[in-house]
């Protein structure tokens, strides 16, 4: 997923534990979940709760393609863009971009992805388009499982490794090592997830043309 | 990098996970349909159990930064019960009721917890209560 953006060229560190004390890292002052943020999305939230409360076919809509656009243009620029950009990056430069990019994924990434599952439940709701009736139904089920497996993976993988990278940046003395076993649980989980979100693609462009 | 060993806490939470998503999946790609709950209530009880051993696993570590842990965690479970508060209420302005209500709400107990856990265990594996002040976890 967005965590992508971590994933690159290796920190190179010389054998921690073998060689001593691992050298400080410069970290830029950064708060691991930035309160500005917070209150951009109170409002985004509620509206989104209205826009459910309301249940008019605009609102619904627009929360579910503007979550879903946002949702997989994200994944797939900060996996395969700007991902493998940063890897080839100076460790200073792409701490410093780490720093200033990861805690705002951390408040995107989950709005986006609440706002375009809850308003699209409640969109095939009211469409009926969650019905076995509806003549796609095939690709509606297969809609649920790519998210149900791209949540898997964001939840269990992705988004424990985002914090504890944070939560490592912030220490006065970062191990590099650690950040860079991190690093590597998202390449894997990243290059799965950029599939799935091209999956997604595929079935929601297949079901708004039938 | 040399550290405990630690049980398997992702891997089974993944799994509970995954299953408690299958359940999900199960029931609402047969809507309107009245099916079956057995499958959807093996599931979560599987998810339930996996969840349960994976406590007492972790509570059996021994040299674990618990602080660490449970002050990551709390704010974890705070973000998810409102995450979940608000898939209950979907379901809720749907009318859901009776059997499916009940497996579906308490999958969401599953997630709301098993997430915060793994979150609050990601980040303590790697603690080392010397070199962090405990003021700085939650800025």
């Amino acid at each position: 997923m967005a965590d992508a953006a971590l994933v690159g060229a290796p920190i190179q560190v010389a054998e921690p534990e073998a060689a001593g004390p691992h050298p400080p890292l410069e970290i830029p002052e950064f708060q691991i979940v930035p309160r500005v943020g917070l209150i951009i999305i109170a409002p985004i939230i509620g509206l989104l709760i209205a826009a459910i409360a309301v249940n008019k076919l605009w609102p619904l809509t627009f929360f579910h393609v503007a979550g879903g656009a946002a949702w997989t243009i994200i994944d797939l620029f900060l996996g395969f863009v700007l991902g493998p950009i940063l890897g080839r990056l100076s460790i200073p430069a792409r701490i410093e971009m780490t720093t200033r990019l990861m805690p705002k994924i951390l408040l995107i990434m989950p709005t986006v992805v609440t706002m375009t599952l809850a308003a699209g439940w409640q969109l095939a709701t009211k469409m009926g388009t969650n019905l076995t009736s509806f003549p796609q139904h095939g690709w509606v089920v297969a809609s649920f499982v790519v998210v149900g497996v791209m949540s898997v993976i964001a939840l269990g993988l992705l988004e424990p490794a985002n914090i504890a990278v944070l939560v490592e940046l912030k220490k006065p003395r970062p191990n590099p090592a650690v950040i860079e076993r991190l690093m590597k649980r998202f390449m894997y989980s990243a290059g799965i997830l950029g599939a799935m979100q091209i999956a997604t693609l595929v079935i929601m462009t297949k079901l708004a043309s039938s | 990098m040399s550290e405990p060993k630690y049980p398997p806490v992702t891997q089974f939470a993944m799994v509970s996970l995954a299953l408690i998503v299958a359940g999900g999946i199960y029931l609402s790609s047969h809507l309107p349909q009245h099916v079956s709950l057995t499958p959807a209530v093996i599931l979560l009880a599987a998810s339930a159990v996996l969840m349960g051993v994976n406590l007492v696993l972790l509570s059996r570590v021994r040299e674990f930064d618990w602080p660490r842990f449970f002050e990551v965690g709390k704010w974890s479970l705070l973000a998810y019960v409102v995450i979940a508060g608000m898939i209950e209420y979907v379901f809720l302005r749907n009318h859901l009721k009776g059997g499916p209500l009940v497996v579906l709400t308490l999958s969401l107990v599953i997630f709301a917890v098993h997430v915060p856990m793994l979150v609050g265990f990601t980040v303590a594996r790697f603690h080392q209560p010397a070199e962090f002040p405990a003021d700085t976890a939650a800025s």
